[in-house]
């Protein structure tokens, strides 16, 4: 009887432990949330995004914050996208049991989760160092670069959950195997690319590392992608650690629009993954 | 399978005979092998334009650069000893504490809680994942630590500091801001990923073994400890050092709670430094080609390290997918 009562308060214990552990977890979910709403929601008004970013003491917005973001996140994905697309079909369709590609998958899976400021270091070297500055180019290189692995992970996923019963159907009619790819097994897996290509973007929206050195920032309002920009991460991380209070203001509004933009990318990428059947 | 393989092996040749698919199949089989080589390019220009940039370094400190403590711009001394403790502390922290953490809730979600609760608590815990790397350090700087700097270290200081030996890790004054702050939450952000794929390894292990464990009368504890971990054993760590990799090249969110202190104190309260925080904080600033090149250094460094432990997760959980767990 004494080992019964010790097994069974074991596992009370385990089972509480285990309870508490995901309290733990989503408690610290609300608690970051949280604490972003309560301090952001001041700092959100209409100067917020007409304005650009002020010297301290002075009110301002993230106007050129904000546009230099979706700059070089648009570049990114207009770079990153076909790239990580045409390399996940080729581990996909092309690679099945190749060196190749077993190699090139196990080197994406390490740039998957290689750290991000050694990707701004790369770049740095590869593009800022030649051209003589800073730019916005080099920073959108620097996301693309970050994307390409998420992009030809969760291409690679899709493509092999499309039947194969698919594409035999369409070799037997006697296409090519490119028309196959493209008109068969891209069109049956496009929704599930597509989450990939969005939780892709949720992805470099936050990066700020690869940015330091690469897009650096800016004071001023500037469209040229040939000199340095400014951008949401950047400034947030420059006016946080400052000891001004309207610049620290400003980097929570920058933060809550930031993750805010990201949690809705992220939700949107898993509705669409279940509205279409797909599993994540 | 090998039936399958079979005709879409002849269909492919036949298809290959026609002239028409022929040169649109070699322009996009082409396309695809090019930019399946692109990734490879960029690991390779990695490491080589890291090393080029780190040669300055290596060559004027030797070995000596990274068992070096002197930091010294002004001088142009440097020492990675810093750094590299730094970041191997701070990780260690992260993993000691987002280890159990992840355990449990992989536990939780896959055992004990209800089907219709399992998609919104695996969501949750995966947004953890989403939020980015610079929240979780505006957060820290102006929430976490000054939390525990009044509640969590004078509490640490009182107990733990009096103890003779493991007091030297507790000492100093209660500053907020240090390496116990960055490794604490660093293992926040590594716990939806080790989680995460501990889940998956969980839910490999065949439901027949489990229920013949209850059949025996085993408890949910017993049924964790003796079946479901022995059989993802792998898994299961392949997942740990994937977070340990993360861990290690983890920048924004500590670079804003560590300090930036080129120093090794035997004091987790203390400030530090990691070898990403002293990137983000000095590489734009850093005049002078030693002191440039010595950053980048740091920076080959990080990256060596992050591959092995990355390469080891990968090479477990590859191991773990062709079945070879399952002999466990």
């Amino acid at each position: 009887m004494q080992i019964y009562t010790r097994r069974r308060a074991n596992n009370y214990l385990i089972v509480g432990l285990s309870l508490a552990a995901t309290a733990f977890g989503i408690l610290f979910l609300i608690f970051v949330l949280g604490t972003l709403l309560v301090n952001g929601i001041g700092a959100l008004g209409p100067t917020l995004f007409t304005q650009a970013t002020p010297p301290p003491g002075s009110a301002g917005g993230l106007i050129n914050a904000i546009f230099g973001s979706l700059a070089m996140t648009a570049i990114a994905t207009l770079v990153g996208t076909p790239t990580g697309i045409l390399a996940g079909t080729f581990l996909a369709e092309y690679a099945h049991g190749s060196r190749l590609g077993e190699f090139v998958r196990f080197i994406n899976d390490i740039l998957l989760s290689a750290p991000s400021i050694i990707i701004g270091l790369f770049v740095y070297a590869i593009l800022v160092v030649p051209m003589g500055h800073f730019s916005a180019w080099a920073g959108a290189v620097a996301l693309a670069i970050i994307m390409i692995p998420v992009i030809v992970r969760t291409t690679e996923d899709m493509l092999n959950l499309v039947p194969s019963a698919l594409r035999e159907a369409a070799a037997a009619l006697g296409a090519p195997k490119w028309k196959i790819v493209v008109m068969v097994t891209y069109r049956s897996a496009i929704q599930g690319m597509l989450t990939g290509v969005l939780l892709a973007i949720a992805r470099i929206s936050g990066e700020t590392a690869p940015l330091l050195f690469t897009a650096l920032n800016n004071q001023f309002w500037s469209a040229d992608l040939n000199r340095p920009m400014a951008n949401l991460p950047v400034v947030i991380f420059q006016f946080a650690m400052s000891p001004y209070a309207d610049w620290q203001v400003l980097a929570w509004g920058g933060a809550l629009l930031i993750t805010a933009a990201i949690l809705c990318l992220n939700i949107s990428a898993r509705l669409f993954a279940s509205w279409s059947g797909l599993q994540k | 399978m090998t039936a399958e393989a079979n005709m879409v092996a002849i269909a492919q040749r036949e298809t290959r005979r026609r002239p028409a698919g022929g040169a649109g199949d070699m322009v996009f089989h082409g396309l695809t092998i090019f930019f399946a080589l692109v990734v490879l390019m960029i690991l390779g220009g990695v490491i080589v334009s890291l090393f080029y940039g780190a040669w300055p370094a290596f060559r004027k400190f030797g070995l000596g650069f990274v068992v070096g403590e002197s930091w010294n711009p002004v001088t142009d001394n440097f020492g990675a000893l810093a750094p590299i403790y730094g970041t191997l502390v701070t990780s260690l922290i992260a993993m000691l504490i987002g280890i159990p953490v992840a355990f449990g809730v992989a536990l939780f979600i896959t055992e004990l809680c209800p089907t219709w609760l399992k998609r919104p608590l695996g969501t949750m815990i995966e947004l953890l994942a989403a939020i980015p790397s610079i929240i979780y350090g505006i957060w820290g700087l102006f929430v976490l630590a000054p939390f525990i700097q009044e509640h969590v270290e004078p509490l640490l200081i009182d107990t733990l500091g009096n103890i003779p030996v493991i007091g030297l890790l507790f000492s100093g004054p209660p500053l907020g801001i240090g390496v116990l702050t960055a490794g604490f939450i660093l293992s926040i952000m590594v716990l939806p990923f080790i989680a995460s794929v501990m889940r998956d390894v969980f839910e490999t292990v065949p439901a027949l073994l489990k229920e013949s464990a209850y059949g025996l009368g085993a408890t949910t504890a017993e049924v964790v400890w003796h079946v479901v971990l022995p059989y993802a054993r792998v898994g299961v760590i392949g997942g740990i050092l994937l977070g340990l990799g993360r861990a290690l090249g983890e920048t924004m969110a500590v670079t804003f709670v560590i300090g930036n202190s080129h120093h090794v104190q035997a004091s987790i309260l203390q400030p530090g430094t990691t070898i990403s925080a002293a990137l983000a904080n000095e590489f734009t600033e850093a005049v002078g080609d030693i002191y440039q090149s010595s950053l980048i250094a740091l920076g080959f460094i990080l990256f060596v390290i992050t591959f092995i432990v990355l390469a080891a997760a990968k090479l477990m959980l590859i191991r773990l997918q062709k079945g070879a767990g399952a002999s466990a």
